[in-house]
This record gives C-alpha cells, structure tokens and sequence, in this order.
C-alpha cells in the first residue's frame, strides 16, 4: 500500500463571514484578501510540511494546479515541485498535475516535467488533469466544448516528446510544431509514471484503462459517496480487460489524527468547517462552464462535485457529520487506521492521498497529525496488497549514483 | 398548423440540418440565437411567413442537430451556409439573425455580399467594447435568465410565459437543462470567452441595405452596440424599440415584424 501526503495550499486567512460576502472562491475572488507578506509565510510553512511528510515516510508527495482562487495557491505546481526536487530525496515528487490543455505548445509541459525528472533522480509521477472548469474555462479562457480535445492531442504531443529520440514534427488541430526536439527529455525510460486525476467522467475511465494509467478519483465526499464511482470505475476497468490491480488506483481522502476521538473533534473540528464553507465555495456559475463535461457525460447526470448544489448538501454539516458520512476519516490512530482500511479495501485502491492540511489549519497540527499518521497508523496498514507489484511507481537513479544536493563548499582551486 | 421541419442534407450527407420552413414570396434566411429554435416555429416567424418564405435551419450543434464536430469557428459557419444555400438553389436572398445568428448573418453578408439582397440583424453580438462589455451569458443561472433577456420579465407574452414556463416535472427540468447545456457549448463555440471573433476586419464588406433592430432595455448585449454596428455598416439604419429587451422578436413581435417588413418591401 502506498501512502501520499497532498497539499493543496489553501489560502488560510479568508473572513468568517466569506460566504455570505462574497459569491465564490475561484474566479472573481476578492483580490483584497490576498496578503503577499502572510503569502511568504504561507507558502515556507507549507512547503516546510511537505518536505516534513517525507521525513515522516510517506511514498510521495502532492501538489496540484488552480487558478485565480483562493482554494489552492499553486498556478505553477512545477515550482513547487521543483522547490520540493532539492530538499527532498526519497519520496515521489507527484505533480497531480498540469493542465496540458493549457498551454501552448504544450512542449512546455514536457520540458518542465522532464527538468523535474532529471534534477530529481527520476522521481516524478506525472499527472494530466483537464483541469476544472473554474481554472481552464473562466480563469484561463479555453472553449469548453473544445477543451477536451485540445487535452488529448496535448497528451499525445508531450508522449511523443518523451518517447521519441529524433526531431520531429508534429501537426496538430491546436499545435503545429516543424521541429520537436526538447531538452531534457525525462529520465525514467520511457516515461515517468502518468497519472490521472478524474471527477468520474465516463471518457476518463476508458482512456486511462486503455493507456494502462493510473486513475485517481479526487473527491471531498469521501468513502461512501467514492464508493459508488470507484465500483462503476472497476466494472469499466474488468469490461475493458484491464486486470484488478489496486495500484492502478487513487483516492483522495481527508484525514485527521489525534490520540483520541474527542480530541481529534478539539483540535480539527474548526480546520475543516474552513475548508468545506469557504475553500469549496464556488459560484454555480462558474462550477460547470456549458460544454465542459462531454454531452454523454451531461446525460449520465453526473454533476461536478463544487458549485451551489454540492454546497447545499454541506449546509451546517457538523463534525459529527463530516466524520459518520466519511467525508473525513479521523479519530485515534486505532479508528483511523480501521477506517482506512475499510476505505483501502473498499475502493479498492492501493495510491491512497491523504489531506492532512486542511483549510486554515496552522503548521503545527499539521507536523502533528502527519506525525502521528506515520507513526501509528501507516504501519498497520502498510502490508494490504501485498501481494500486488505497483507497475506505476517511480523508478529513480540507485543511491549511489544521486548527486550530492547542496554540497557547498568554497573551490578547491587557490 | 404548426410547422414542421424538414431535414436537408448539406455537403453530401456530412450535415443534416433540420429546416423550417413556411410561406411563399421572396426567401428570407433567417438564422436563430444561442437558445436555439426552442423546438418550434416561433409566432414572430409565422408573421413573417405571411409575406415571404422563411427559411428557418437549426445551426449543427444546436436542438441535436448532429455536426458541430466539423466546424471550429465562424469561418467554417460561414462556409457551411454557403454550402446550406447551394444546398436549397438559393442564390439572392433576404438574411435575418438575431443575437448569435445575428453575428453569423453578419459573417455571412460580408463573405458573400453577391448572396445577401437586404440584411436585417437583431440585437447581434460579434462586437466588443471594453467599457460596454456584453454580459456573459455563460455564467447566468437558469433563474437569471429572463431578467436579462426580456425587458420586464412579470409581463410576458404568451409566446415567451410557454418558454420560460415551470418545468412540468424532473423530466422535463433535466431535458431542458440538456438542451440548454448543449446549445450554450455550441455558442461556445463560436464566441468563448468574449464575442469578438474579427468581425470588425470584416463588416466593412457588407453591402446590402441593412436593419438594424435593438430593444432599449437589451440587458444582454446593450444598446450601445446597436449604435456600434451602425456605425460599421455602410447602408445601415438603426432602429430601437422602446420597452423590449434582448428578445425583442418575442416580446414585441407586432412592432418588430412591422419595422423588418417595411424595411423588406
């Protein structure tokens, strides 16, 4: 079992009364409640938590891409990656991901990522979004109707970027380039490992089956509501001829540890009331641009998990709530760790991210909850599936031929 | 008797568009909105059909009208009306449109000024001006909609209470959310994030005499463009409608089909 401590660098210092004052988090947030001097200290304590997650042990570390909100701070997540590349060497730098349709030529994406794989020892995991309508369609500007295609002959242009060595052309409906050839390409041969982040559109599962990628289902209601998409995900998976492996598979999933049940409530109750009243709150106008989600998809009636309706069902949810209906697993590492499992085995997933900052929670409850994660409840988890090989897993350079990170010192030469 | 629409094929079978059409006398084309032809033969068209023959087509994309996969923006609209035209013999013509039709009827006049006898545009986006931006439709709740599309939303007539009508049941409300979802992705197309897609470049080709028609409470595309597209069109007149708001056809369908026939002859 793998176990991935994901940041979405939340901004933490949005009003008691945001909700009611303002109409949305993403898009057309009140700039005035951004801070650039707290910012500096937002994104060093952040990054500090990262770099504490693997110290701790976890297999990787997460970030992601949003635009012009004030949910997750990270428009370039190859930054921050490429902070975490020289303070951290063991843990997967997982980058969950890039919105390739965003960028053009989307070259940039293969050479940023493969700089990432390269500076690192070959410890990225690639992730290609499609992004939120928020980001892509509002705040970037791209055709919903067309956004999806655009993300499919990105894809394609940035593997043939990996996994071919001469100069080529490419041309394409949305990128026509008469020489590719970029500098780097990655290091894990023939390609850093790809995952996918989904919503549970029907499309994604049969094309990150079909490319044998991971899928990772980021959801915030989670277990039980996952349930119903992760079992219709592996039914897709098995019609498809895909094999059962549960590392093929990832969850998102809010987790609060503490010594006890009550205390757990005492010390994140107000964290997570944060992040479900004021970082999920986004304008139905802006939550599902029309075209965004393929008419098949409109069809099936799956509804994007942000906007009024899915903040309706949250209305004066209490922590007693957001805990029975597992939206956040938490309590004492005994409870959490029966929990996860159920949660593990159930879903049948063998990435599991784990939320351990959440909303405006400060850095020491984070050191603290991801301390005792690490320590009382991944072991008894560790050992399920077992019996599984993650095909999807970085491979980086052996110890011994790593560079020395950070070896300063003054020339030899007098 | 309602009219019902015929389907054509267009470049050999590669577009299927479904066509309305009624009346005799000269053709008029007459190119519908972002919302589609709300599934029917509207009563200001029926006015209209009492003295030419209306030729009413659902764009690809838009009411299931399947095709939209071949086309990736106003150009390739506009070849494919010229492809429609061949289609259907029609070779001089009245042209109409309103809002995004009304753009299209635009492109389509400044391509082909050979094709289009008069043109009359209503309310048209296609234009931009930064200190009047036109709203964005996009982002308007279902609820929303009639306070920027009519000009007094408690007084409707009876064509549009039937549009705006509750929906029956939890059918219906996912069958018009459907529709709605699916005709807006398709104006996307076309005009996503902002609608100005170079007609400014090209409106100076419009040569044919030009109506140009806007309600005065237009929460929209505001009045002002009104103005804009009059000044950008050579033979053009402008003419407001007082107490009509974006779709002015339905709200004062006596008066507009009064000013698109004394403009038509």
């Amino acid at each position: 079992m793998k176990f991935h401590w994901f940041h979405l660098m939340p901004w933490p210092y949005l009003p008691e009364d945001f909700q009611e004052k303002h109409r949305s988090v993403w898009v057309d947030v009140d700039y005035n409640l951004f801070d650039p001097e707290k910012g500096h200290h937002v994104y060093n304590e952040y990054l500090d938590e990262l770099e504490y997650a693997e110290k701790c042990g976890f297999d990787g570390i997460c970030c992601n891409e949003h635009h012009s909100n004030a949910y997750g701070l990270m428009p370039s997540p190859n930054l921050i990656a490429a902070a975490l590349a020289r303070r951290t060497e063991r843990a997967a730098l997982v980058v969950l991901g890039n919105s390739i349709a965003l960028y053009n030529p989307p070259i940039r994406v293969a050479e940023e990522f493969a700089m990432l794989d390269v500076i690192s020892g070959g410890r990225l995991v690639a992730g290609f979004p499609v992004g939120t309508s928020m980001d892509t369609n509002f705040a970037y500007g791209m055709t919903p109707a067309t956004l999806r295609e655009r993300y499919y002959e990105a894809h394609d242009l940035i593997l043939q970027c990996w996994t071919r060595k001469e100069t080529f052309h490419f041309n394409g409906k949305y990128t026509q380039v008469r020489y590719v050839n970029p500098w780097p390409r990655p290091l894990q041969q023939p390609h850093p490992p790809i995952w996918i982040p989904g919503g549970g559109s029907l499309e994604t599962w049969d094309w990150t089956t079909e490319k044998n990628y991971v899928y990772c289902y980021l959801s915030y209601f989670g277990y039980i509501r996952g349930k119903t998409v992760m079992d219709s995900f592996w039914r897709r998976v098995e019609e498809l001829g895909g094999d059962d492996n549960p590392f093929r598979a990832g969850f998102l999933q809010l987790v609060c540890v503490a010594d006890s049940d009550a205390e757990a409530e005492r010390l994140y109750a107000e964290h997570v009331s944060y992040f479900y009243n004021r970082c999920l709150h986004v304008y139905t106008g802006f939550a599902d641009a029309p075209g965004y989600r393929t008419l098949k998809t409109v069809r099936a009636g799956i509804r994007a998990q942000v906007g009024a309706a899915a903040s309706a069902l949250r209305q004066n949810l209490t922590w007693k709530d957001f805990v029975e209906q597992g939206y956040v697993v938490a309590g004492s590492p005994d409870s959490v760790a029966q929990q996860l499992e159920e949660v593990i085995k159930g879903l049948r997933v063998g990435q599991l991210m784990c939320l351990m900052q959440i909303g405006n929670m400060p850095k020491e409850k984070v050191l603290y909850n991801t301390k005792l994660f690490a320590e009382k409840v991944m072991p008894k988890l560790r050992g399920i599936w077992s019996g599984y090989e993650d095909h999807w897993f970085i491979k980086p350079l052996p110890p011994e031929k790593r560079a020395k990170v950070g070896d300063i010192r003054e020339p030899v030469i007098a | 008797m309602p009219v019902e629409p015929e389907t054509i094929s267009v470049r050999d079978g590669m577009f299927q568009p479904r066509v309305y059409r009624a009346g005799k006398g000269e053709p008029l084309l007459w190119l519908h909105g972002a919302g589609g032809m709300a599934q029917r033969f509207t009563p200001d068209l029926e006015a209209l059909a009492e003295r030419y023959e209306v030729i009413a087509p659902v764009h690809p994309g838009w009411d299931d009208t399947p095709g939209l996969e071949h086309l990736d923006d106003v150009h390739d609209l506009v070849v494919y009306y010229q492809d429609f035209c061949d289609a259907l013999g029609l070779t001089s013509f009245y042209l109409a449109g309103h809002s995004l039709g009304g753009m299209f009827a635009a492109e389509l006049a400044a391509a082909r000024p050979d094709m289009v006898r008069k043109l009359v545009l209503v309310a048209p986006v296609g234009l931009w001006m930064d200190e009047t931006p036109v709203t964005d439709m996009f982002v308007l709740l279902p609820q929303e909609l009639p306070q920027y599309l009519v000009a007094d939303p408690s007084n409707l007539p009876p064509a549009l209470q039937e549009l705006f009508r509750p929906p029956a049941d939890a059918d219906e409300m996912a069958e018009r959310m459907y529709r709605q979802i699916a005709n807006f992705a398709a104006t996307g197309k076309f005009i996503w994030p902002i609608p100005d897609k170079g007609l400014k470049k090209r409106i100076h080709r419009i040569k044919a005499p030009t109506l140009i028609l806007w309600g005065d409470s237009d929460r929209l595309v505001p009045p002002a463009y009104g103005e804009l597209f009059h000044r950008l069109i050579p033979n053009s007149q402008l003419v407001v409608i007082p107490g009509a708001g974006h779709l002015l056809p339905l709200e004062k369908t006596e008066e507009y089909v009064r000013e698109v026939t004394n403009f038509l002859g």
